[in-house]
């Protein structure tokens, strides 16, 4: 193995990526920093957009420069590890992403609202919110209690929602679809193991199916709250932490299936040998991560 | 994709020519010399500010600038040293050394370590226009505390954000790529136990980094959100708190203050065994004090915030495991002072720097143990007390560990001995400098000075005075070692394989300069 580790030379991927990724956010901020004084004269958007086409574009090239050199047989056994240590870090900074949005929930449910509303500790804080209460999901915000029982508005007056997501409708069918897709992905890995093409083209065809109508259904849910139930981003901690945790995750769902369709096409051209399929694998241990995550929303946003 | 077919010839290659080698290269030796000029022109971008700062506090009353611009020089001082000079240079260091000291050709993934870098220089051009924008730049402290940093702030903070994303992208990517490299890519015969301790201690950074810096993503895309698309994170109103930002930011933030010192233990621990001519005492326990306090680093984020409004549970807790961290600490300076005892010193700069280290980077530990103590913070907190803490502890601390680590590798690097002379009188004068600038802050702070105040009381005028002449000098001072870095790049007298008579690990078994491609083959480690 002395000597075989695989050094690229040179690479005018990382540059483009981050002249990409530079754009991207240059266009990001400009058009949320137009949006939000007014200005519909704004190229924000385009500029954001050409820079997501061109993230794409390299992550297209820099993922088929890796599977070619793979291909070539450059990857040695040890390359091929870094591989999975990085995939596997990866996905752990992913966790404490979502970790951060959690903790804010639980923050804000154990400490902030009821403090706000009188209880505990700060529990001080009510004097400046009379009238609020402790209510979890928080369907009337301090400020909406503070109008009520004084009559004083403030000027960051914020509306809390109609009604609440009930847990046993649609968030119940997309846990049940996304954990039996965790399971049908697990098959596919299986099938790809044992060298039987069929099971795996199948299986992960549904985990995908699976997976793209958990998005759907995740997206009528947002109509729903915006459109019914008075849910939306602005209504609240509640609306605040509800859309930021189901948000990122829907985001997540979309990025991990389209890793998958990718691994599918893939698998159809042949990529992938019984004992060398890191690529699947990866995207693999993506898909599980995700389901985890809601695991930990359902419980935590839906059901307590 | 032929180029990239050839993977048995490119040993043999030296460096490409002209300027695109820098912006294609995956040589970690490049990539880990661009990260170090990239730090050093942010110390200097930075050091600028913070002059402007001291000539504003000269004397009391407003003559040099705005107060508005006086809260942009603190912020962007803040944000460029700590994510622009301090931590690129640690990952210099860690892109240059670490694949030498564990006997690897490289880092593990090049491609990955090459955006790693040019990531930065992007997000930092994005991060110094917003001064230029309408409503000026970053104001908020380099703590961007929520409502400063949501409600109060001004429009450029969305960039703000944006480009502090991108700086995460390059520190995640980068923290990744080392654990993948120290990991996998060790010489046969290198177990964990036997690595050097720069190495062990960029492992356990590594760690802190992928865990926080994602929790920095996630604070600063909830401000985000709070700021453009209605949400109450931090608003009382809609039944958020404004404390929530600081409980997530120094859950971050604490982790962060140790990823800018435990690279320096490292460093550290490799100078003063050379110089003492003896092995580091204690090598296990370096190891089992730098993961403690890596541990211990995790729950203690709260005794910034004592005097916010927690509960006394809290201030308790936080308070007893904050000044748990002066245990393994501790354990590190013993190690360091015995490793010295009995040795046969030298005193070359580098040595200089580390021993200058080792005494001040203790008093800036005590000045910290002082603010653990929660019912005594309340006194000193948000004074100029805390100002000469966190920079006893980064100035002599950080940054003189980053100067020793350059004087004693520079000759692996360029292959030349720098002019001992011109080392020796850039540490003097730094030396005196920076404890003529931070040392009376000590007593301004506890007599109750406040921080990022542009004016002040007529009784802190002295001490004020002598911590601006020391400013200066100790910026002026820097120039010194550009040119020493400079004036050993281009010649001087030629460095042996073995630098330095007590030099220990597989760096020095290299040539000097080390070759373009380090470790073709793993050497086998006893």
């Amino acid at each position: 193995m002395a000597g075989s580790y695989y050094v690229p030379e040179q690479s005018s991927l990382p540059i483009a990526a981050t002249i990409a990724a530079s754009i991207m956010m240059l266009g990001a901020g400009t058009w949320v920093v137009d949006l939000n004084a007014g200005n519909v004269y704004s190229n924000g958007s385009t500029i954001f957009a050409v820079g997501l086409a061109a993230v794409l574009a390299v992550m297209w090239f820099w993922f088929s420069t890796v599977i070619k050199e793979h291909q070539a047989g450059m990857n040695s056994a040890q390359l091929q590890k870094s591989y999975v240590w990085g995939m596997g870090w990866f996905i752990f900074s992913e966790v404490m992403f979502f970790a951060a949005f959690f903790g804010a929930l639980f923050y804000v449910r154990t400490f902030s609202v009821p403090w706000l509303a009188g209880e505990g500790d700060k529990g001080v804080t009510n004097m400046l919110w009379t009238g609020f209460e402790n209510t979890w999901p928080l369907m009337q915000t301090p400020a909406q209690a503070l109008a009520e029982s004084t009559g004083v508005i403030t000027a960051d007056h914020v509306k809390g929602p109609d009604q609440v997501i009930p847990w046993s409708g649609l968030p119940l069918i997309n846990t049940l679809l996304l954990l039996s897709s965790s399971v049908t992905v697990h098959f596919a890995h299986v099938g790809l193991k044992n060298g039987n093409d069929k099971a795996m083209t199948r299986w992960l065809g549904a985990t995908i199916i699976l997976g793209f109508v958990f998005v759907g259904f995740q997206a009528e849910e947002y109509v729903l709250a915006y459109t019914q139930l008075g849910l939306t981003l602005e209504s609240g901690v509640y609306g605040a932490t509800f859309f930021m945790l189901t948000g990122f995750h829907g985001l997540h769902v979309c990025i991990g299936a389209i890793m998958l369709s990718i691994m599918w096409l893939r698998h159809r051209r042949g990529h992938f040998k019984p004992h060398d399929h890191f690529g699947f694998e990866a995207a693999s241990w993506y898909w599980h991560f995700v389901d985890v995550v809601w695991v930990g929303l359902f419980l935590f946003v839906y059901i307590l | 994709m032929s180029a990239v077919i050839d993977n048995h010839t490119h040993d043999h290659h030296g460096p490409k020519k002209g300027f695109m080698r820098w912006i294609l290269t995956t040589n970690h030796k490049d990539i880990g010399a661009m990260y170090l000029w990239f730090s050093f022109a942010m110390f200097f971008v930075g050091g600028a500010f913070a002059l402007v700062i001291r000539s504003e506090l000269f004397q009391p009353g407003l003559q040099m600038v705005e107060p508005e611009f006086f809260n942009q020089m603190t912020t962007m001082h803040g944000l460029i040293m700590v994510f622009g000079a301090v931590m690129p240079a640690f990952v210099g260091l860690a892109n240059w050394l670490i694949p030498v000291m564990i006997g690897a050709p490289d880092m593990a993934l090049p491609r990955l370590n090459n955006w790693s870098f040019w990531l930065l220089p992007f997000s930092f051009a994005i991060l110094l226009s917003s001064l230029f924008m309408e409503g000026g730049g970053a104001n908020y402290g380099w703590t961007f505390y929520a409502p400063l940093s949501t409600t109060y702030a001004p429009p450029s903070v969305t960039f703000f954000i944006f480009a502090m994303h991108l700086m995460g992208v390059s520190s995640i990517m980068g923290s990744i790529n080392i654990i993948a490299t120290i990991f996998n890519m060790r010489a046969p015969g290198m177990t964990l136990m036997k690595m050097p301790m720069f190495v062990w201690s960029w492992l356990i950074t590594s760690y802190l980094l992928v865990a926080v810096i994602p929790v920095l993503a996630g604070v600063i895309t909830m401000m985000l959100m709070d700021i453009n698309f209605g949400t109450s994170f931090f608003d009382a109103a809609g039944g958020g708190d404004p404390v929530l930002f600081q409980h997530v930011f120094w859950f971050f933030g604490h982790p962060e203050v140790y990823i800018m010192i435990l690279p320096a233990f490292g460093i550290v621990s490799h100078i003063i065994p050379a110089f003492a001519r003896k092995t580091l005492f204690g090598y296990s326990s370096m190891v089992y004090a730098t993961s403690s306090i890596a541990f211990l680093s995790f729950i203690v984020w709260a005794h910034h915030m004592f005097t916010v409004g927690i509960p006394l549970v809290g201030e308790l807790f936080f308070m007893y495991a904050t000044m748990l961290i002066a245990v393994p600490t501790g354990v590190k300076v013993f190690n360091w002072v015995t490793t010295m005892f009995r040795g046969s010193m030298t005193f070359e700069t580098p040595m200089l720097f580390a021993i200058a280290f080792v005494v001040l980077f203790t008093i800036g530990g005590f000045s910290g143990l002082m603010l653990a103590v929660a019912p005594a913070d309340f006194q000193y907190h948000d004074t100029y007390f805390v100002v000469a803490h966190f920079h006893y502890v980064l100035v002599p601390g950080a940054i003189f560990a980053i100067f020793a680590a350059m004087y004693y590798w520079l000759p692996k690097m360029t292959g030349n001995m720098y002019p001992e002379w011109l080392g020796k009188l850039h540490f003097w004068l730094s030396f005196v400098g920076m404890n003529l600038t931070f040392f009376p802050m000590h007593f301004i702070g506890l007599a109750g000075m406040p921080r990022r105040i542009p004016d002040y009381n007529m009784q802190f005028a002295d001490f004020n005075m002598v911590a601006s002449v020391g400013a200066f000098a100790f910026g002026i001072t820097q120039l010194i070692f550009l040119a020493v870095v400079v004036i050993t790049i281009r010649g001087g007298k030629k460095a042996e394989a073995k630098s330095w008579e007590g030099a220990d690990g597989l760096e020095w078994s290299l040539p000097s300069p080390a070759p373009y491609h380090s470790f073709s083959t793993p050497p086998e480690v006893k």
